[in-house]
């Protein structure tokens, strides 16, 4: 279970979505996971190992480290986007539903129909215009979230060069140095706007659902 | 000449640039000669050469960046001045950016589609073979399509050299040095510190910097090439008449 499995999934989810859908879709796995996978997880590699503070004091740098990264950048942002993805599984559970009624109507129907069942599109109105909805709301709801938790826990988006630290064992204030924090501010900053952009298309997707339904 | 992906499955499979060639790839089938071409130069000597050379040149850079002190954190702090971004991680943003612009080609191709199969459906053409036929035939580029392809060209000029630019104001003069020295606190006084492979870097550095301008000179001929069949279209259909009565008093004059 990866990452090209959860596209798997959501590809097929594709089929229901509206076009700003669509590029939401690619956004977020080109702009994010792509991302993630291919750079960000490199400059978060070593974040442990070359954490550094100015003691030889043992255990003093991994109770430093757990102090100042409770969770890591990388993990929470994995965990953001698979929350983000999901409530587009709300759609395609719902298709789903829909579809195993009709085909139970038609069992006595001719072949094609059945066939034509699977691969049909389902008009966005009604029931699944609520559930489409729904699923929006919750990605907002997700993405603000995960990106207000990043910003609460790492109070802002910058990491520093140089924390300090008087954590037990560590004997006094001791300094400890954060590896590549340049790189880490770059890309925090990256995948916050990636987050924000995708946010801006969920909400434009909101207004379009809700103006095609009241001009209905 | 499109790559085929590997035999072998891949033990952990993962997001990675092979699967983001399968999304790439598939607008391929709307590109010119040039597109295609282009697509290979980046797929081979730049995705390629970033995966199974370039990171291991500059996997250890942090590792063996060594300051000649023993002050914890000089070390750290030394490398983040003189290395906000690594090469790699800039390359690698840099070939996510300059490649998504086919994507807006690819949306336009498949809005086309789209309202292709209406128009068919409405006519009242509904056998599944013409609309398979929709799925599968290549999409001329003309019209607004025209349009698409060259502003998504223009953007990734644009992205090109945006990133070559980047590069030289963080790393001006694309060469990597042996030695920098560096007073940051904590480290106590000026100290040396020292780069690994630094000639190594110098070399792959050239090399990626080369096929970059390479593929903006791939990019400028092919708006040349679009711009100058459009040109060559309208002219034709619009002086055709005019064009070759002028045509037939130059030869009976002769």
């Amino acid at each position: 279970m990866s990452w090209p499995a959860l596209y798997a999934q959501l590809v097929g989810a594709n089929r229901h979505s509206t076009s700003l859908g669509k590029i939401w879709l690619s956004v977020l796995f080109i702009f994010r996971v792509m991302v993630l996978v291919v750079a960000a997880e490199s400059v978060w590699g070593d974040e442990q190992s070359d954490f550094t503070c100015n003691t030889l004091q043992p255990g003093c740098e991994n109770v430093c480290y757990d102090q100042f990264f409770p969770v890591s950048h990388i993990r929470l942002w994995s965990l953001q986007l698979v929350f983000v993805s999901t409530p587009t599984l709300l759609v395609s559970m719902y298709v789903a539903y829909r579809n195993h009624c009709d085909r139970r109507r038609l069992l006595q129907g001719q072949e094609e129909e059945l066939e034509t069942l699977k691969t049909r599109r389902l008009p966005i109105v009604g029931a699944l215009w609520w559930t489409y909805f729904c699923s929006l709301v919750f990605k907002m709801l997700f993405e603000g979230s995960f990106m207000y938790v990043l910003y609460v826990v790492y109070d802002g988006f910058e990491m520093p060069r140089l924390v300090q630290c008087d954590q037990w064992p560590c004997p006094n204030l001791v300094d400890c140095f954060i590896s590549r924090p340049t790189e880490k501010t770059i890309f925090t900053v990256f995948m916050a706007t990636a987050s924000s952009i995708c946010m801006v298309l969920n909400l434009a997707e909101l207004a379009y659902l809700v103006a095609k339904a009241l001009n209905r | 000449m499109p790559l085929t992906p590997p035999a072998e499955p891949d033990p952990e499979p993962k997001m990675n640039w092979a699967s983001f060639y399968a999304v790439i790839s598939g607008v391929n089938r709307h590109s010119t000669g040039i597109g295609r071409i282009w697509l290979s130069v980046l797929f081979i000597f730049r995705i390629l050469v970033l995966v199974v050379a370039a990171e291991t040149v500059w996997g250890d850079e942090k590792s063996g960046f060594t300051c000649n002190t023993q002050q914890p954190g000089c070390n750290s702090v030394c490398y983040d001045h003189f290395f906000p971004i690594s090469h790699i991680r800039l390359w690698a943003l840099q070939l996510i950016l300059v490649s998504t612009p086919a994507l807006l080609v690819a949306m336009h191709v498949a809005h086309r589609r789209h309202v292709d199969k209406r128009l068919y459906k409405m006519s009242g053409r509904t056998n599944p073979k013409d609309l398979e036929q929709i799925k599968t035939q290549k999409m001329k580029i003309t019209g607004a399509l025209w349009w698409t392809y060259v502003i998504s060209l223009l953007f990734r000029i644009v992205f090109e050299v945006i990133f070559m630019f980047l590069f030289y104001m963080i790393y001006p003069g694309y060469k990597m040095i042996r030695l920098v020295k560096c007073d940051s606190y904590p480290c106590p006084n000026t100290v040396d510190c020292f780069v690994s492979r630094p000639t190594e870097k110098t070399v792959f550095t050239v090399f990626m910097l080369a096929v970059s301008g390479v593929c903006i000179l791939l990019n400028i001929a092919e708006v040349a090439f679009l711009v100058g069949k459009a040109c060559g279209k309208h002219l034709h259909s619009a002086g055709d008449s005019t064009m070759g009565a002028w045509i037939q008093h130059k030869l009976h004059s002769f």
